[in-house]
């Protein structure tokens, strides 16, 4: 009989234990870091990023977490300085002890973070464009790139602009981002059979580029391409536009950011041409791009979320997804299901491809317009939309994986 | 071929010496502030942005680019009265390291400020109507903007020429920067002369800001862009001298300018490799006086 | 008549405050001893760590040889460069690495100084800042480094010392593993402070033209300055770059000479502690700052120029002055 007591105590111990060791795993949260430039040139780009990624955490919340277990967003500053994001993320997981890790805009932050969440085997979603961080010396099991990589942008929109024969010149900025586009340019064009007569390669952070356009002048090409990003990539085309280029020559970007043509306005990209991953016209064609738009709408006062910023609501959704489904936060499992998941979180079906974790996606090509005065927000034309497909990723091989 | 390349060259030089343009009212601004204050102004970037701001600010309330052209230097200029009547002033005598601290600071303050007011994105600003569109220079066209501010640039180098050599506020300024003791003793009161040379400074820095703007647009980080560049421009000159800053800038400019042209990656480090080189050479600058600051 | 120095109230701190100064090397390793337990996260105390040491190197020629320098971002960005493509790309093992990225620091500053010595006062300060920008160019377009990119990779995950295997990927184990390569240092620049040398330095400071007067060959005094200078800024360099396993080509702008400055300006050049004090400081406000609000540039600016206005000989300078302290 006392024995039966002592067991039965035991029991009644252990059960008890165990219930408030659920209890306290239903109370902690899911915890997801976003370190993202918040200061600096692209903050604007930056703080959509944050209400896209708020966004996603409030649909699973509202539709119940995982068993009860709410999601949480600690959002940082990054500064766009690789060594303050390799702090965030150190402080990320060490002091706020997140789950997981999404964010980063520049290609060196998000290397540097991806250094750090590697090492400690925290998942790091990427949603900003590298080419180098598909590379085997970079990626990791834990890493997702879920942002197109230039050499994506780069085929969809060369195989779309390119024609036999034509002649094709670039304006590239001084770093890895302009010449991994001139890169994917310059093979698209030996596909297509068009010819680059000329490069001219410009500092990052030029202001100044009446240096450069003469010379881009005397080459009499059929298209230009601006290979630089954010405020070099609306200078550039500005001043380029004021030499009276546009007239002979089509303009084209690999990113038509919507946050730079609202800034720089209708005239200085009129007639430009680019790739984007996102814009919220979609909507007639994919239901779920309508939803995102519709609760964006809804939350924020009518305005419409931007290419960048619909990264972040893309990543942090389908990484819920992943832990929803895989049941659990255990970062072995979300991995697993994370790289098997097929997705439709904004703009139509995605998946990650296994050798480099690459979001395989839509890219769609869009020229800018004047905005009709009824709706501001109407500033691009969407030309063509190429369907989701591995062809225009860089091979497994070339990537450096066996 | 070769018709090509020499018009492409000169074309550059053009270039080069709009570029040159906007250095030069930059440094010749540090320089005067140097020379008269010893004074290591490092909110000049930051003043020069306040001047572009501060023209986008008044064109939409007097939508005309001239006015506004007169008005920026002496908004920019009042601004920079404020900032040495309250802030820099208390650090004299304590040595160069702190006037130079303390307007890093305030480089930082004046750069938020202005995101809180406009935002972090940038505004773009147009040129005006009749500036626009391009000229014959006889190797080529050229942007008539463009050469519109070499000419202001030329216009005020003038206007500042003739005052310090022709009046006789000016004849204080040069003494002032010769030996500032003796003026003291000589009974005027050095500080409303510093003060003044301070508005000065700031006001031509503020004027470069607008004329750059229908160039590049106006950000917020546009002042930490050519803050560097103006330091350089003021030391190869040799800091304290207008002379030196006027040759200094339209030399960078030009080199820069051709730099970019033949070895584009080295476009911005060349003036560094142009400074190095003159300060090894002759360590006090190009027309830099010994004495002014050691 | 009222001589006034008998009446001079003495603080009662002042005691302890000799004390301090009198085992200068044991206080700042106790205070660096507790830092990790006293700061809002390990990260910024690790970062204190690093840049207090890179801001004591770079003392030496600032508050102690009196010459400002620019460049000395490129003293910090070799090392860590050096460090991290030994580490990373030649897999070779931390104890070589760490001094030889030191080395290497050590003998750049010997190139640069050779050609900077010859300048003074703000051009030495801009043929400095000239001569790392020229660094931060030919780093940029080495392909090792990863140009923008950065160079990632320097993984440092355990080390086995005497037997025993240490997780540095613990941010407190990480912490004391640097701690111990900075006490080293603190106390090595210690003991040149009080040697003879250390008493030419700083005579150099005081008067250039007495100090050769009195048979020293100044020249040489000052480049010497400058390597070793260079060689603890090396040091700070490679722990950093192991400290977040990647270097950004960010560590060799003006802006990371610039902000070694203002770190011994704040804290008081030319004291011991102050360029501890003065990284304790700037880098903890920013943190903060940047943990609370977004527009942390306004507040840290401000603090910066109420410091700058109200501290003139900087924390631990005016510290000193008020307790009345020879």
């Amino acid at each position: 009989m006392k024995n039966l007591n002592k067991l039965a105590y035991a029991l009644c111990l252990a059960s008890a234990l165990g219930a408030s060791a659920a209890h306290a795993q239903n109370a902690t949260p899911i915890r997801i870091g976003l370190p993202v430039p918040l200061t600096g040139p692209y903050g604007a780009e930056a703080k959509d990023q944050v209400r896209n990624a708020e966004l996603a955490v409030k649909e699973f919340n509202d539709a119940g977490g995982l068993d009860g277990r709410k999601a949480e967003l600690l959002v940082r500053d990054d500064k766009l300085n690789p060594g303050e994001a390799a702090q965030r993320a150190l402080d990320l997981i060490e002091k706020d002890k997140v789950n997981y890790i999404v964010g980063g805009l520049s290609a060196a932050t998000q290397l540097s973070t991806n250094n750090i969440t590697k090492q400690r085997k925290v998942i790091y979603i990427s949603i900003s464009q590298s080419d180098a961080i598909n590379e085997a010396a970079d990626m990791s099991r834990y890493t997702f790139h879920e942002a197109f990589n230039p050499h994506m942008t780069t085929q969809a929109l060369g195989r779309h602009l390119f024609k036999k024969g034509m002649r094709i010149a670039f304006l590239t900025a001084d770093y890895a981002y302009g010449h991994e586009m001139a890169r994917g340019f310059t093979a698209v064009a030996e596909e297509m059979g068009a010819k680059i007569v000329g490069e001219v390669k410009h500092p990052l952070g030029t202001s100044d580029y009446s240096i450069f356009l003469p010379r881009l002048q005397a080459l009499k090409p059929d298209i230009l391409i601006f290979n630089n990003f954010g405020r070099d990539n609306q200078i550039s085309i500005k001043q380029a536009g004021e030499f009276g280029m546009k007239k002979n020559t089509q303009f084209a970007t690999p990113v038509l950011l919507y946050t730079a043509r609202q800034a720089a306005g209708p005239k200085v990209y009129e007639n430009v041409i680019g790739a984007t991953s996102y814009y919220w016209a979609i909507e007639d064609k994919s239901p779920s791009a309508k939803a995102l738009n519709d609760h964006y709408k809804a939350a924020y006062n009518g305005a419409y979320p931007s290419d960048y910023g619909a990264l972040a609501y893309s990543a942090v959704k389908s990484l819920l997804e992943a832990v929803k489904k895989a049941g659990t936060t255990d970062t072995e499992k979300v991995v697993d299901t994370l790289a098997a998941l097929k997705y439709d979180t904004y703009k139509g079906p995605q998946y990650y491809r296994a050798c480099d974790h690459q979001s395989v996606q839509s890219v769609l090509i869009i020229e800018s317009k004047e905005a009709d005065p009824k709706n501001p927000d109407d500033v691009f034309k969407i030309v063509d939309e190429v369907p989701p497909t591995e062809d225009i990723l860089r091979s497994c091989a070339e990537l450096g994986f066996k | 071929m070769d018709g090509l390349t020499l018009q492409l060259l000169g074309l550059q030089l053009f270039t080069g010496l709009a570029l040159g343009s906007i250095y030069v009212l930059l440094a010749v601004g540090l320089s005067l502030i140097f020379g008269m204050l010893t004074v290591v102004n490092f909110a000049h970037g930051a003043f020069f942005m306040v001047g572009a701001y501060a023209g986008y600010s008044l064109y939409q309330y007097v939508p005309n680019f001239w006015l506004c052209l007169v008005a920026v230097p002496v908004v920019t200029g009042c601004i920079g009265i404020v900032v040495e009547r309250f802030l820099v002033r208390p650090l004299y005598g304590r040595g160069i390291d702190y006037p130079l601290l303390l307007t890093f600071g305030l480089a930082y303050v004046m750069v938020e400020l202005i995101r809180i007011q406009f935002g972090k994105q940038g505004l773009p600003v147009d040129t005006p109507e009749s500036l626009q569109g391009a000229v014959d220079v006889f190797v080529g066209p050229f942007p008539l903007y463009r050469l519109f501010v070499i000419g202001v640039t030329a216009l005020v180098l003038a206007a500042l020429w003739l005052f310090i050599e022709k009046t006789s506020f000016g004849l204080v300024i040069r003494a002032g920067a010769r030996d500032p003791v003796i003026v003291r003793v000589l009974g005027i009161d050095i500080s409303r002369v510093w003060l003044i040379v301070f508005g000065i400074g700031t006001g031509i820095s503020g004027l470069a800001g607008y004329l750059s703007a229908p160039m590049q647009g106006i950000a917020p980080e546009m002042g930490g862009n050519v803050l560097i560049v103006a330091f350089v421009v003021t030391v190869v000159g040799g800091m304290g001298s207008l002379t030196g800053a006027v040759v200094a800038g339209l030399l960078i400019g030009v080199v820069e300018s051709l730099t970019a042209f033949m070895f584009p990656e080295a476009a911005k480090v060349s003036m560094f490799v142009i400074m190095a080189f003159v300060l090894l050479v002759r360590p006090l600058g190009l027309f830099g006086r010994a004495g002014l600051m050691s | 008549m009222n001589t006034r120095t008998l009446d001079m109230p003495r603080s009662r701190c002042a005691p302890l405050f000799r004390l301090i100064r009198a085992h200068r090397v044991l206080a700042s390793l106790l205070f660096l001893v507790v830092l990790p337990w006293l700061t809002p996260n390990y990260s910024v105390a690790t970062h204190i760590l690093i840049f207090g040491l890179y801001a004591l190197g770079f003392n030496l020629i600032f508050g102690y040889m009196g010459m400002l320098s620019f460049g000395h971002a490129a003293f910090l960005g070799i090392g860590a460069y050096a460090a991290g493509i030994l580490i990373a790309q030649h897999h070779v093992i931390w104890w070589l690495a760490i001094p030889a990225a030191a080395l290497l620091s050590a003998a750049a500053a010997l190139v640069i100084g050779m050609l900077a010595i010859r300048t003074r006062g703000i051009y030495f300060a801009m043929v400095t800042l000239a001569l790392s920008q020229c660094v931060y160019f030919l780093i940029y377009q080495l392909p090792a480094s990863g140009g923008e990119n950065g160079l990632r990779g320097v993984n440092v995950s355990e080390i086995h010392v005497l037997g025993l295997t240490f997780d540095i990927l613990h941010p407190i184990v990480k912490y004391y593993f640097f701690f111990c390569f900075v006490a080293v240092a603190l106390w090595l620049i210690s003991r040149i402070l009080a040697s003879p040398f250390g008493h030419a330095i700083q005579a150099i400071r005081e008067n250039e033209t007495r100090t050769r007067a009195c048979g020293f060959n100044v020249e040489n005094t000052k480049l010497i300055t400058f390597v070793l200078s260079g060689a603890f800024c090396g040091l700070a360099g490679a722990l950093y770059a192991i400290n977040l396993s990647s270097v950004a080509i960010e560590t060799l702008h003006y802006e990371t000479s610039g902000l070694v400055v203002m770190i011994c300006l704040l804290g008081g050049m030319g004291t011991f502690f102050g360029p501890l004090i003065g990284a304790l400081l700037f880098l903890l406000i920013q943190d903060v700052f940047t943990h609370w609000t977004e527009h942390w540039q306004l507040y840290v600016g401000c603090i910066f120029m109420f410091f700058v206005l109200f501290f003139p000989k900087g924390v631990w300078g005016t510290i000193l002055e008020k307790l009345h302290a020879d």
